[in-house]
């Protein structure tokens, strides 16, 4: 097993205080993560959270270390349609994404798409992300942001990315030994209201996870957040409550959502949540702005806040490693 | 004696109110629709005015001039539009007295009414 160089940006070490006895210092995870903007890594390897820079020292040592149990991408909101100022070419950014990919040390087994694929679900805005996304050579699971779902209650959305899904787009699959379930909570959005899963699709969530062992480590992915980010701009899953009470015993979950356009990471409990950047354009953070739409950078900034988010699981841990990282 | 003059004193003040306020109703904050036509403008994820009193067999119009698409639709089901990208227009033709509230269907947050008279 080849070494891998460790650039431990707190000398102190990032684990400080053992409180679950389990190894996880989740603050300190939750310090790993909150520079893993940067382009770090945090990988629970053997109990104990270590941090690497991404950095070239990495590099061929990298390569040849198998970290072991299941590395995935996610990427979010490519709005393929979008031509704003904000962003004139979502083509050229979401491309960037995919040579990040392609450039990931450890190649992600699959990729994971929270919506928001296309900008006005027209046909043209489809093909043009599959065709993009070809490159990666990868297997891609997709569930539909409120721009996939438009014209037709996301009948096209569902011919294109998911065929054997049940009701609006919902599913689920093992990939070693991991649990990924893909919700929707796009659809039949009510005025005044949030995103809402639905009463179908929770009682489809709690047969989905009854048989489960609670060690098996779970991932659901959904378009809006499935926690209260913001709710003044619908940030946020009105009956989401309901679907976290099925998963309450089980030793991890994660959460990965889109939507917003920006990281945020939270850990409650055993559940991990966190949101992506877009591929597309940025949105203002939480109140800093009238409403949550596009946000203008300086062109030179743009690459730098969008970008896709890297997740590591190590067998027989809790935690997954998430890290996202910008396209410049 | 007196008190019939009271009573009668009280009542052409009433009167005289009504008709000062009858007069004088300044246009309500929200929007009073002109005559060449009503129309919202949907912008920064608002309804611009977000309250709009139109007489019945009105049309209605909402232009999109945000650079995100919207979704006019309202709370019953009664009208929907398609999605508005920046500077498309929907209307609609209200022929019923009421008050119609409406919401963005991609934005649930954004809501807006109609009042029809």
């Amino acid at each position: 097993m080849a070494k891998i160089k460790l650039v431990d940006p707190n000398p102190n070490g990032l684990i400080q205080h053992d409180h679950n006895h389990d190894g996880i210092d989740r603050r300190g995870f939750l310090k790993c993560m909150a520079w893993a903007g940067t382009g770090a890594l945090c990988l629970v390897e053997g109990g104990i959270l270590r941090s690497f820079a991404l950095g070239t020292q990495m590099g061929s040592e990298a390569k040849s270390h198998k970290i072991g149990g299941l590395t995935f991408v996610q990427i979010s909101d490519s709005h393929m349609g979008f031509n704003k100022p904000a962003n004139p070419d979502v083509i050229g950014t979401l491309k960037a994404a995919v040579d990040k990919i392609n450039a990931l040390p450890h190649q992600p087994e699959f990729i994971l798409h929270t919506g928001d694929i296309s900008h006005l679900s027209n046909p043209e805005e489809f093909d043009t992300v599959d065709q993009i996304l070809k490159a990666t050579n990868k297997e891609i699971f997709f569930v539909p942001g409120e721009h996939d779902v438009l014209n037709d209650d996301g009948k096209m959305f569902r011919e294109r990315y998911a065929k054997n899904a049940k009701g609006s787009g919902w599913y689920s699959f093992d990939k070693n030994g991991v649990h990924f379930i893909g919700l929707v909570n796009v659809m039949n959005l009510k005025a005044g209201g949030l995103g809402t899963l639905g009463t179908e699709q929770l009682e489809w969530l709690e047969d989905d996870v009854r048989h489960l062992k609670s060690s098996t480590p779970i991932v659901v992915f959904a378009h809006i957040p499935l926690w209260t980010v913001y709710p003044q701009w619908g940030w946020g899953t009105e009956d989401s409550a309901q679907a976290l009470s099925y998963l309450k015993r089980f030793a991890s979950v994660t959460v990965l959502n889109g939507h917003i356009h920006q990281t945020m990471q939270k850990v409650e409990g055993n559940v991990t949540f966190h949101t992506a950047f877009s591929t597309a354009f940025v949105q203002p953070a939480p109140g800093k702005a009238d409403g949550p739409g596009p946000l203008k950078v300086p062109a030179d900034q743009l690459r730098s806040l969008l970008g896709i988010t890297d997740v590591n699981y190590i067998q027989g841990r809790h935690a997954l490693a998430v890290v996202d990282s910008s396209l410049a | 004696m007196r008190k019939r003059l009271l009573i009668a004193g009280s009542t052409v003040t009433v009167a005289l109110t009504i008709a000062a306020l009858l007069v004088v109703h300044p246009t309500p904050a929200r929007g009073q629709a002109s005559a060449s036509g009503a129309e919202i403008r949907v912008d920064n994820f608002t309804f611009s005015p977000d309250t709009l009193t139109v007489q019945v067999n009105s049309t209605v119009t909402w232009v999109n001039k945000d650079d995100i698409p919207h979704v006019i639709a309202s709370n019953d089901g009664l009208f929907k539009s398609k999605a508005l990208d920046t500077d498309q227009k929907y209307s609609y033709i209200f022929t019923k007295a009421g008050t119609y509230p409406y919401y963005c269907s991609i934005h649930p947050k954004m809501v807006g009414k109609i009042v029809v008279q």
